[in-house]
This record gives structure tokens, C-alpha cells and sequence, in this order.
């Protein structure tokens, strides 16, 4: 009973709202990065540093008038957002955040939700469904704005999910298996992320992924300078939220299918090299040296000190984070806690990535319909298909299995 | 078998990037234009039949309203038109100042341009840094009249007020600054893949068709036409001043791109020597307090930042003109844009329309 209804339940509950909650401040976070790099102010009203923004747009967005066009197909209307929204939170379900189980009163309870030996698949059929959302969506709405953001998004995702796909090939070769968890250890049995091996891989996955969540430079469906808004003209309030949440969420995932399969999840930079053992307990050093930061990066904002505070605040961390290693205060640093510092490295890598596509954001133009074709078509899919050729060429001459 | 049918679709007016409210009709196969008509009027409001009951000196602030982004080089042809109609000399340091003035202009209206077109391609971040920098712009005209948008700056005869003290070293300070600001523009758009795929080979305009259709300004330059009323017919003592006017080679957005941001270097040009040669003196001339100019007509032009900007005024010596009319080169250019637009995909009228450059205040009148 434990074991197959309680244990689950709990996974999924600690997943959803970890996720969500993390989906909810992304966007404060982007709009914080972003504003940092064009030279204003983010939100800073609601809350210290506007950190109660995303709760108080929540809440506007709930209790907004929730409006369907005249003439609209309303069943469809309602149900796209849902289709949208539905498969990107499902897929959450197969990435794994650390490696170890965590032991409470004899169960173990894994830190995912399910392990299965075709977690890749999965996810690229489970996200491919998100399209239909955005089809249902642009076409139920009678509008035309809506109807040519549809187009353009589904002639992009689908012509993008090849390349996707055969990026992803290439990491499975490599693992002999499809199953999240199989991959990092095979990285880890490998003694290097697949990045390496894999890097016109990770290359294609990346541009491709990027594309596939409709962010800039690809973000052609919602090109607002062009089509309003794109497919979602027409929504607002609650169901506007889902779609918006439904990108996040991609964002997320993208960003961890990107750590799981080529940056080796939740191992710690060169996992196999003992020399480097300290950075098991990373956040040991990382911690004080962000905490210090950011507060040196604070204090500079209050005494207007361009950004000098903020590096001696880091480096004094830095510092003390060293000297709590080195001195092993408290036992802290010989401490050996798995599930703590496999969940650190994965969500500094994914963090990483996230912060990759709000830089992509801040930096480049939109591609443009026929330009973005060209790319995917002559480019990534010719590409990723020579990697997944050289991969198995690689992988024969030197008498197949592992790399 | 399958029925393909062209799709109409409206845009604008209101829509984010018709800069104003320009309403565009479009003819669409797929993504791709068939035909294009622009549709124009939505914020007329009778400027011309206004003027006729207005006197000579209540005119100015009904200028400003025109192109209300580059609202000095409207006072100055506006100023500059009457001057010339009853030939009133206008002291020296007043025409250094007037050119002082328009240049700085011209840099903040190249400016919101180059922060809306580039925001019209996706590009973000360019339009904050070009919006920090007009902001420096607009500081320094506020404290000079007062007003940040609508200047009425000018007076027939010359300005109202000479500038504040120590108003020429702020503008030297900005001059000294701005260049590194420009290599920031130039850094995430000149030689940026996507921006220049965006732009390069996308709204061609031959220079047989841009004079043809009567384009005036960057657009005509970007098409290789060499022609600036500055350097053609000087005004406002530009005769004396040194600087170049870029030329395109091809006639499409990317050079319309690329003349504009010479032409900001060649504005800092200006200005520089401006300062440096700043003369003495008066900076209005003897006029009388009831402005009646003689009977007569005459048109006068001057490079607004958009392009060939004329006043044609009827005066019959009274104190209101009998007949005002603006030559609005907004107005012309919009006529070439469906031109430009045919054939091409849905995306590309954004950066075609930014780059023409268009003002409704201007267009509509």
C-alpha cells in the first residue's frame, strides 16, 4: 500500500510543487536577468525586490474576466490550454534530480518519479503533444492573428522535433539505453559528461530545443511585432496563464534533458577523478561565495559601487567556503550526503541553462518563417544525422559498447 | 481537388508595430504579400486649416505637433520659412544654436528609431541602451525650454533664449560618451547573423523608384541617391559646416541600417564643429512685435531626420497666413511602401516600415 500509493504520492506532490513553484519565479527571475543586462529596474513593488510579483500576477491572472471571442469553437477553446499545459507537466515525471534514493523508515524513497527504460522517448512523444494545444488553440480561436501563429508554430515544432530526435540518438548509443538514470551513469561509468563526445549532439539538441519551446531567436508563433501575440491573441486570464506556463515548463525540461543527457545530471564535474572529490560537497564552497556575492552585488546597488562588492563579496565566500572545507568545520566537508549534492549539481546546471535561454532572449532578433526553415532543414537535420552516423562509425572501430 | 484562397488581414491601427497608428490592409498567400495598402488618417487633425486661423507666431506650437518626435526640425523650417518670407537676417550664434539644436534631434529621433526597429525584429535590449541615451537627449533639451517632446523652441528671428550656462559642456560630455554607446548598438546588431539575414536583400527600393515615388531622406540615400537638402540647399548657415552623407549601394533595410548610423556619426561630426566655432552675440534678430509678413509665397526646406521636410506659406500681409502646406516626408514615404512589401513574407513589413521610418503625427497632419 506504502509502496504503491503513498510513496508515489508523495514524489508527485514534492515534484509538482517544486516545479511549480519554480515555473511560478522563473519568470521573475528572467524578468530580473533581463532587466539587469538592459539597464532597469525589474519589478520592485510588490514585495522586497518584487519578490511577491509572480503571486500578485498570479492572482490577477485568476480573477481576471475570463473572455471567449464570439464565434469561437468554446470546447476546443478551453480544452487547448489544457492540452498544452498537460503533457509539458507530465514529462516532468521522468527526469531524475539526484541519484541516490533517500531512506525513510526503510522505504526508499527515489528522487524521481518513475525510472523508465524509455525515458527519451517518452519525453520527445510527450512534448510533441504540446503542439496539438497550440493548433487547437490558434484555430478555435476564429481569428487570424491566432490562426497564422498556429501555422507557423506547428510547421516549426514538427519540422524541429527531427533534428531533436536524432541529437538525442546519439547520447542513447553511447549509453545503451533510453532510461534517464541509465544515461548519467553510463557518464559516469565513462569518466566524462557526453558533452564531450557528443558536442555537434548537444549542439543540435540545443538550437533545436530552443526552437521546439518557441523562445527567441525562434519565438516566431508569439512574434508580437508581427502577429500580435500569436496563437494566444485571443486568451486571457487563467487560460493565457496555462499557455504561459506550459512554456516555462518546456523551458525547464529542455534545460534538464540538456543536463541529464550531455552535462551528466546530478555527478559532479569530473566524477571519476579523485582529486576533485571536494566538489562532491560543492555547495560547500558555492554556497558562501553566491551568498557573498549577492550580497556584496546588493550593498553595491544601495552605495552605487559599480560592481566592485559584489567580486570581494565573492571571493570572500570563496574563501570562507574554503576554509570550512579545509578545516573540515563541524565534519562538514568529509559529510557525504548524495541526494544533497546530486540535487546541487543538477539545479546549477539546469539553472545554467535557463539562464542561456533569458541570455538568448536579451541578445538576438527573430529569425525569420523561411530563414528558420532553411535552418532547421539544411542544417540541423544533415548534421545531427552525420553525428548519429560518426557516433556509430566511432562506437564500431573501436569494438562497440560505452565510449 | 483543394480551393486556395488569399487571406485578407488587417494591421493596425492599433497594433505593436505600426509605430502609431498606420492601418496596413494586407493580401496574404500563405505568409507571403500579394498586395498592400496602407491606409492613412487616423490622426489627422487639420493642422493646415488650423493654421490659417492662427497668427505667424501661434503657429510654432501647432509644428511641434507634427512630427512630434523630431519636433525642432519642424520649428526650424517652420521659423526658417517665415524668415525668409520677410527677409529677416538671423544673427549667427541663433543659426549655431538652430543646428546645434537639429542635430541633436536628429540623434534622438535616429535613436527611437533604431530601438523600435530593432524591437520590431525581436531584438530587445537595443531599444533600453538607445533609450538611455535619448533620455540624455531630451535632459538636456528640457533644460534648455522646458519641454522634453514639444519644444516650441524657436521664435521667428531666432530662439527665444540662448541656452543655459554650461548647457554646451553637457552636450560635450554627451558627445564624448556617445560614441562608445554606438559601438554598443553596432556590436549586437551590425554584424549579427539573424539581424542581417532580417534586413539584407529585404524592401528594395531602386533609386529610379525612390525618386520616382518622391522618397526623400535616409531611404533615398540607402538607394544611392545622393541628395541632402543640408548639403543641397543649405540652411540655417550648414553651408559652413564639414560632414559627409552616406550613401547606400542596394536600397534595402540593411542600408537603410546602415545610413542612419553613419548619419548619427556625422551629426556628432556637426556638432563638434558647432561647438568649437560657437560665435558671439545676439541670438534673435530685430523683428517686429506684430508679425506681418508681405504678401507673397514661399517654400521652405530642411532635412528633417525623416527626410526633405517643406513649408509652403500663402501670406497676403496680414497676420495669419492665407494658406499653410506641409511637405511631410512620412507621408511620401509611406506611398512606397507597398512597393517595397510586394512579394515579400509577412515578417518583412515590420522591418520594411521600420525602416522607412514613418511618423503618423507627420503622415497624417
Amino acid at each position: 500500500m506504502i509502496r504503491w500509493l503513498v510513496i508515489p504520492g508523495i514524489q508527485i506532490a514534492v515534484l509538482l510543487g517544486v516545479a511549480l513553484l519554480f515555473i511560478l519565479y522563473l519568470q521573475l527571475i528572467e524578468r530580473k536577468i533581463l532587466a539587469f543586462m538592459q539597464v532597469r529596474l525589474a519589478p520592485r513593488r510588490v514585495g522586497w525586490h518584487g519578490i511577491l510579483q509572480p503571486i500578485a500576477d498570479t492572482i490577477k491572472l485568476m480573477i481576471k474576466e475570463d473572455t471567449v471571442p464570439a464565434r469561437a469553437d468554446r470546447f476546443l477553446f478551453t480544452l487547448a490550454p489544457i492540452v498544452t499545459v498537460a503533457p509539458a507537466l507530465l514529462a516532468l515525471a521522468v527526469i531524475p534530480v539526484a541519484g541516490e534514493p533517500i531512506h525513510v523508515w526503510g522505504y526508499a524513497i527515489t528522487p524521481w518519479v518513475a525510472d523508465l527504460n524509455i525515458a527519451l522517448i517518452f519525453l520527445l512523444a510527450i512534448s510533441s503533444l504540446g503542439i496539438y494545444g497550440i493548433i487547437l488553440g490558434g484555430w478555435s480561436s476564429n481569428s487570424k492573428y491566432s490562426l497564422l501563429g498556429a501555422l507557423r508554430s506547428s510547421a516549426q515544432m514538427i519540422s524541429y522535433e527531427v533534428p531533436l530526435g536524432f541529437a538525442l540518438i546519439g547520447v542513447m548509443m553511447l549509453a545503451g539505453s533510453a532510461s534517464m538514470v541509465q544515461i548519467v551513469e553510463a557518464q559516469k561509468a565513462a569518466g566524462w559528461w557526453f558533452v564531450f563526445p557528443q558536442v555537434i549532439g548537444f549542439f543540435c539538441y540545443f538550437v533545436s530545443a530552443v526552437a521546439e519551446t518557441n523562445r527567441i531567436p525562434f519565438d516566431l508563433p508569439e512574434a508580437e511585432s508581427e502577429l500580435v501575440a500569436g496563437f494566444h491573441t485571443e486568451y486571457s486570464g487563467m487560460k493565457f496563464a496555462l499557455f504561459f506556463m506550459a512554456e516555462y515548463t518546456n523551458m525547464v525540461i529542455v534545460s534538464c534533458i540538456v543536463t541529464l543527457a550531455f552535462f551528466g545530471g546530478w555527478l559532479r564535474p569530473f566524477p571519476n577523478v579523485a582529486a576533485f572529490d571536494w566538489l562532491e560537497n560543492g555547495w560547500l564552497f558555492l554556497a558562501p561565495l553566491v551568498i557573498g556575492g549577492f550580497a556584496g552585488w546588493l550593498l553595491d546597488r544601495r552605495f552605487g559601487s559599480g560592481l566592485r562588492l559584489m567580486f570581494s563579496g565573492g571571493v570572500l565566500g570563496a574563501l570562507v567556503g574554503l576554509g570550512l572545507g579545509a578545516g573540515d568545520v563541524g565534519g562538514l566537508a568529509s559529510m557525504r550526503v548524495p541526494q544533497l549534492s546530486g540535487a546541487f549539481w543538477f539545479a546549477t546546471k539546469v539553472m545554467f541553462f535557463i539562464f542561456m535561454y533569458i541570455w538568448f532572449r536579451g541578445t538576438y532578433p527573430r529569425y525569420r518563417y523561411d530563414q528558420l526553415m532553411n535552418l532547421g532543414w539544411k542544417w540541423l537535420i544533415p548534421l545531427s544525422i552525420a553525428n548519429v552516423l560518426a557516433t556509430g562509425l566511432v562506437m564500431l572501430l573501436r569494438g562497440g559498447g560505452g565510449a | 481537388m483543394f480551393r486556395t484562397e488569399e487571406m485578407e488581414i488587417n494591421m493596425g491601427p492599433q497594433h505593436p508595430s505600426t509605430h502609431g497608428v498606420l492601418r496596413l490592409v494586407l493580401q496574404l498567400d500563405g505568409e507571403e504579400i500579394r498586395a498592400m495598402r496602407p491606409v492613412i488618417g487616423y490622426l489627422h487633425r487639420g493642422v493646415e486649416k488650423l493654421c490659417e486661423h492662427r497668427t505667424f507666431p501661434m503657429i510654432e506650437p501647432l509644428t511641434d505637433r507634427l512630427d512630434y518626435v523630431a519636433a525642432i526640425s519642424e520649428n526650424l523650417g517652420y521659423c526658417g520659412a517665415v524668415e525668409r518670407l520677410m527677409g529677416v537676417q538671423v544673427p549667427p550664434r541663433a543659426q549655431y544654436i538652430r543646428v546645434v539644436l537639429a542635430e541633436l534631434q536628429r540623434l534622438a529621433s535616429h535613436l527611437l528609431w533604431l530601438g523600435t526597429h530593432a524591437l520590431d525584429l525581436g531584438a530587445m535590449t537595443v531599444f533600453f541602451y538607445t533609450f538611455r541615451e535619448r533620455e540624455i537627449i531630451l535632459d538636456l533639451f528640457e533644460s534648455f525650454c522646458g519641454a522634453r517632446l514639444t519644444y516650441n523652441s524657436m521664435r521667428i528671428g531666432g530662439l527665444y533664449e540662448d541656452v543655459p550656462r554650461g548647457w554646451f559642456d553637457r552636450v560635450r560630455h554627451f558627445l564624448k560618451i556617445f560614441p562608445g554607446r554606438m559601438q554598443e548598438y553596432e556590436d549586437l546588431l551590425t554584424v549579427n547573423r539573424i539581424f542581417v539575414g532580417r534586413t539584407k536583400g529585404v524592401g528594395l527600393l531602386s533609386a529610379a523608384d525612390a525618386v520616382a515615388w518622391g522618397v526623400s531622406g535616409p531611404p533615398l540615400r540607402a538607394s544611392g541617391v545622393n541628395y541632402d537638402v543640408r548639403k543641397a540647399i543649405p540652411y540655417s548657415s550648414y553651408e559652413e559646416f564639414e560632414f559627409d552623407v552616406p550613401l547606400g549601394a542596394n536600397g534595402d533595410t540593411y542600408d537603410r541600417y546602415l545610413v542612419r548610423m553613419e548619419e548619427m556619426r556625422q551629426s556628432c561630426r556637426i556638432l563638434r564643429q558647432a561647438l568649437d566655432r560657437m560665435p558671439d552675440g545676439e541670438v534673435r534678430a530685430k523683428v517686429p512685435k506684430y508679425i506681418k509678413p508681405p504678401a507673397g509665397e514661399v517654400y521652405h526646406v530642411v532635412e528633417s531626420p525623416r527626410g526633405e521636410q517643406g513649408f509652403y506659406i500663402v501670406a497676403t500681409g496680414g497676420e495669419m497666413p492665407y494658406r499653410m502646406r506641409f511637405r511631410a516626408p512620412s507621408f511620401v514615404n509611406t506611398q512606397a511602401l507597398p512597393l517595397m512589401c510586394r512579394g515579400r513574407l509577412m515578417a518583412d513589413v515590420v522591418a520594411i516600415i521600420g525602416s522607412i521610418d514613418i511618423v503618423l503625427g507627420d503622415c497624417d497632419r
